[in-house]
């Protein structure tokens, strides 16, 4: 998914820069305001993992791979600003160190793979956890539909930036379509990732999710009922 | 709920260093065998004939680039080593950048104390 200089034209590009500084600037901000001690590390973490896990390619149809985009599993284990944050650093190291994404093309990159997919991703997680039980379980399956989703939002945006500023001959009907179609199926490898990679830490260390925090306080919560109730 | 007790079953410190030593392995062992196949984006560019319009990287002679290490002739290895150093930098940089939001906040006169 990382788009190389020249598939989209200089204009679009820088375009898409300003806009995705703005709103880094946003998520920066927003990201001090939750960022705590123990968060600083474990976003850290967050982001070595997501660089590690891109690196898997995994096989999807004839002679295509597709790879973890980490946005929206970033954004339900440390928070949706937090977690486009991370995923903008795994750009830029790629960028810069292993010339994995045009230079002119990182603003499209970040808006694709950091914010689409973590605000976006966390938007379809907090809709799904709506209509889902208060469980564990709900959180793992909702983490899973909402990285998904989030792998045909990013998709949808390069569409949509072929269309303001493709460079190819292709129709933007045609780069629509197959970018979906492939889209979707390696949707289904990112949400299985996720799910396996949220259920994890949910295994161990429930309290360092942030898209499980309300389970967290009903379980201080019971915890504290029950205190009084044996008291 | 019972996955949601609040007594922790690691320590927070052996969680990261957990967490840290699995994406080393993942970056150094597993990342060779990865697909070399293009991903969707490649292959809809290459189906759909606009690949061509790719100019190459301006970084591409790093010594880094392609995740490769230059100078390390066995290709699972120099793929290995990218990963490691990957993941060394990703986590040192997403950490420092993180810090620097954190106190930047805490210093900001915006900064609204709670």
């Amino acid at each position: 998914m990382h788009i190389p200089d020249g598939f989209i034209d200089g204009t679009t590009s820088a375009g898409a820069a300003v806009v995705a500084a703005g709103g880094l600037g946003a998520t920066l901000r927003r990201a001090g305001e939750v960022l705590d001690e123990r968060r600083v590390p474990l976003a850290g973490l967050v982001a070595a993992f997501v660089f590690a896990v891109q690196m898997l390619n995994f096989p999807v149809v004839s002679g295509t791979s597709g790879h973890l985009l980490g946005g929206a599993l970033a954004a339900v284990l440390v928070g949706p600003a937090v977690g486009a944050v991370c995923v903008t650093v795994v750009l830029a190291v790629q960028a810069l160190l292993f010339a994995d994404g045009g230079l002119s093309a990182l603003g499209l990159n970040v808006l694709n793979m950091a914010l689409v997919t973590a605000f976006g991703g966390y938007a379809v997680f907090v809709l799904a956890r709506r209509v889902m039980s208060r469980t564990p379980s709900s959180v793992v399956a909702a983490a899973g539909t909402a990285a998904a989703v989030s792998v045909v939002l990013s998709a949808l945006a390069f569409t949509l930036e072929y269309a303001v500023g493709g460079t190819g001959t292709a129709s933007v009907a045609t780069v629509a379509g197959a970018m979906v179609g492939v889209h979707v199926l390696i949707g289904v490898g990112e949400g299985v990732i996720t799910a396996l990679v949220v259920g994890a830490v949910l295994a161990t260390r429930p309290d360092l999710v942030w898209g499980a925090r309300d389970l967290a306080i009903d379980q201080a919560d019971a915890a504290s009922v029950a205190g009084k109730v044996a008291a | 709920m019972k996955g949601l007790t609040r007594r922790a079953r690691f320590g927070f410190g052996a969680f990261i260093a957990a967490g840290l030593i699995l994406a080393l392995v993942l970056a150094f062992f597993v990342s060779p065998s990865a697909s070399g196949d293009p991903d969707g984006l490649n292959k809809v560019a290459i189906d759909k004939g606009f690949a061509d319009t790719a100019r190459d990287h301006a970084l591409e002679d790093a010594p880094t680039a392609g995740y490769e290490v230059r100078g390390v002739d066995d290709d699972r290895l120099s793929t290995g080593v990218a990963g490691v150093i990957g993941v060394a930098v990703t986590f040192s940089v997403a950490g420092g950048v993180m810090l620097v939001v954190k106190r930047a906040r805490r210093t900001s006169p915006r900064a609204v104390p709670h």
